[in-house]
């Protein structure tokens, strides 16, 4: 079970209700669960879409596009069935916040749900888990089935003639690449998770053809507190063009680890030294990747840059999934690079050949470095692969596999040369035994 | 919906199986959910259930394999009464997951996705699995155990094997 933490730095929206029993359908509706969609119903689609466009809530997912407007570009007529697709696929490594939210929060979700449905004019709602999830969707199907029961979900809810709303559960089988929202359409088309070329976007061409919204779990369960709340009021506690807070997860050597919610543009320096309690061990900082696995490297001397999508943008990384993973002076960055690339060469779904071959091949070029038989030529080849693979796949899988690539060899080189030199740096993590588990993984 | 009259799966299985075909606007989205709980069921994905799945969604059987064997949790043969599944992604690789997953292979004697003898544990070395925060962490069948020392995993594997672990279902 994950152990709650909380800090004085933390701005509670989110996590309002965690800690206190909320996936009880009562106890929701205690800590005014419901209230929003209400709401919502007597307002209309104009007036949700407005405070979702003023609340500055951008998608939690890792792409950061502004919430309110991807509503707002799904058409008002439609020949077919609108859907909204919740994406609680989350496996980018370092992340573990729609986890926290599942467990202590699920009628969040099934109402955000529902709001992003009555904006974009939808009936029906999915929420996919990833498998692996299996108690946390017994949660969620828990929390489907109560909202039902209330009358909530189905036909004519909270006894309003003619609004109709239904949610169905989705469990995957493990697959990272289906937390992309193509490829998750795919899947709950009882098909193989391959992304789709794009245009057309989701929005027009979506879920069975019809116009669909898709959003990160985390967004669409920020959703109820923002109507609550007002969106000028959500937008108020972030930065600017960053409304409000998150969940950051914020792990590796840290003291204390943890999901905190921080308001958007809070300082990276601060959330590592402050919020997680410094590095584990007094320990020195090497290094920080800030928003889950596939976002750029940053040096210990980079880390004073405000966590929201456009200061991180500047400083040549990225927000992401806001997954937090701490490196100190022990780790060996051609063992992380390594690591990194033996995921994502895992995962690539093989269905664009420059993210299938490239990941593949800077794993064994990387792999060859690792074990002693590098020369200085393959940091080279390493750096021209992922550079090849960036923007050419359907998905951004083979970028997400290029982007810590390039930054681990750009920054470290000079790392990977000693390497090479037999000079190595820091302690290993990956074993020997590993090593050959790893080349049949 | 094509007929199953003889079906392999137990009543509630079978009526699970029902009802999931009707939630969808098309059947076929029932695919990958049908998978997995009929691997829940049987301990992998048999070559009767990919038939019977393929029948009740009317699809061909290749329809069915193609699907099967693109998710990583999907396995064609029986694997442990208690799978244990340990991370070893960047988070849990800080944390000692290498340890845990080393500590594991000694402690029950196979390598990533063997079975012991008995079939009571398998083994499987597996990316992020959503647990960063509490790193390392394992997953057995489904459940999540987290902040491990090899000391503690060898209390939660002596709790399987003694059968006081939850089962699968």
């Amino acid at each position: 079970m994950p152990r709650y933490v909380s800090h004085p730095d933390e701005v509670i929206v989110l996590k309002r209700r965690h800690g206190k029993g909320a996936a009880d359908i009562d106890k929701y509706m205690e800590l005014d669960g419901y209230k929003a969609v209400q709401n919502a119903i007597e307002q209309g689609p104009d007036w949700i879409i407005n405070t979702m466009k003023a609340s500055g809530l951008r998608g939690r997912g890792g792409a950061g596009f502004p919430t309110g407007m991807k509503w707002s570009f799904v058409p008002k007529q439609s020949a077919k069935p609108k859907y909204v697709l919740v994406n609680g696929d989350e496996s980018e490594p370092g992340t573990c916040k729609d986890h926290v939210i599942f467990l202590e929060d699920p009628h969040s979700v099934i109402e955000g749900t529902m709001i992003a449905g009555l904006a974009i004019g939808a009936k029906m709602g999915f929420i996919y888990l990833r498998g692996e999830y299996r108690y946390l969707l017994k949660i969620v199907e828990k929390a489907v089935a109560d909202a039902y029961a209330k009358g909530f979900l189905g036909k004519n809810i909270f006894g309003k003639e003619g609004v109709d709303f239904d949610i169905v559960t989705q469990t995957g089988a493990g697959a990272y690449e289906v937390g992309e929202e193509s490829a998750l359409m795919e899947s709950l088309e009882g098909k193989r998770g391959v992304p789709r070329i794009k245009p057309p976007f989701p929005a027009v061409v979506g879920l069975y053809g019809g116009p669909t919204v898709i959003n990160n779990a985390e967004t669409i369960a920020s959703v109820p507190h923002i109507l609550l709340m007002g969106g000028e009021e959500y937008a108020k506690l972030g930065s600017e063009r960053n409304g409000g807070t998150r969940l950051f997860g914020i792990s590796g050597h840290v003291e204390r680890p943890g999901v905190y919610e921080l308001p958007m543009g809070y300082s990276l320096r601060k959330a590592i030294f402050e919020v997680g309690g410094g590095v584990k061990g007094g320990r020195q900082l090497k290094a920080v990747v800030p928003g889950g696995s596939s976002c750029p490297v940053l040096k210990a001397d980079e880390i004073d840059v405000g966590l929201d999508f456009d200061q991180m943008g500047k400083a040549g990384t990225m927000l992401g999934s806001g997954g937090i993973v701490v490196l100190d002076e022990t780790v060996s960055i051609v063992e992380f690079a390594l690591r990194t690339i033996k995921f994502y060469q895992h995962e690539s779904c093989g269905w664009c050949i420059p993210c299938r071959e490239g990941t593949d091949w800077i794993k064994k070029t990387l792999t060859r470095v690792y074990n002693d038989g590098g020369q200085k030529k393959d940091i080279d080849n390493v750096q021209y692969l992922a550079e090849n693979m960036m923007g050419r796949t359907f998905c951004p899988l083979g970028d997400a596999a290029a982007m810590p690539t390039l930054a681990f060899v750009k920054k470290f080189r000079k790392e990977f040369e000693d390497y090479i030199d037999g000079k190595k740096a820091g302690t290993p993590l990956m074993t020997e035994e590993q090593e050959l588990a790893g080349a049949a993984h | 919906m094509a007929a199953v009259t003889n079906t392999i799966f137990s009543p509630a299985t079978a009526a699970r199986f029902d009802r999931l075909v009707t939630l969808y606007p098309l059947k076929r989205s029932a695919l990958v959910p049908m998978l997995l709980y009929a691997q829940d069921e049987i301990g992998y994905v048999s070559e009767a259930a990919i038939q019977e799945i393929a029948t009740r969604l009317d699809l061909f059987d290749l329809d069915v394999r193609s699907v099967l064997s693109y998710y990583s949790m999907l396995r064609t043969k029986p694997a442990g009464k208690y799978n244990v599944q340990v991370c070893t992604n960047i988070s849990c690789m800080l944390g000692g997951g290498y340890d845990i997953l080393d500590h594991c292979k000694r402690k029950l004697g196979i390598g990533h996705k063997q079975v012991t003898p008995d079939g009571q544990f398998s083994l499987e070395e597996v990316e992020c699995i959503g647990a960063c925060c509490w790193a390392p962490a394992m997953q057995v069948n489904y459940d999540f155990h987290e902040e491990l020392t090899p000391e503690k995993v060898d209390g939660i594997l002596a709790e399987y094997a003694a059968g006081r672990g939850k089962d699968v279902k």
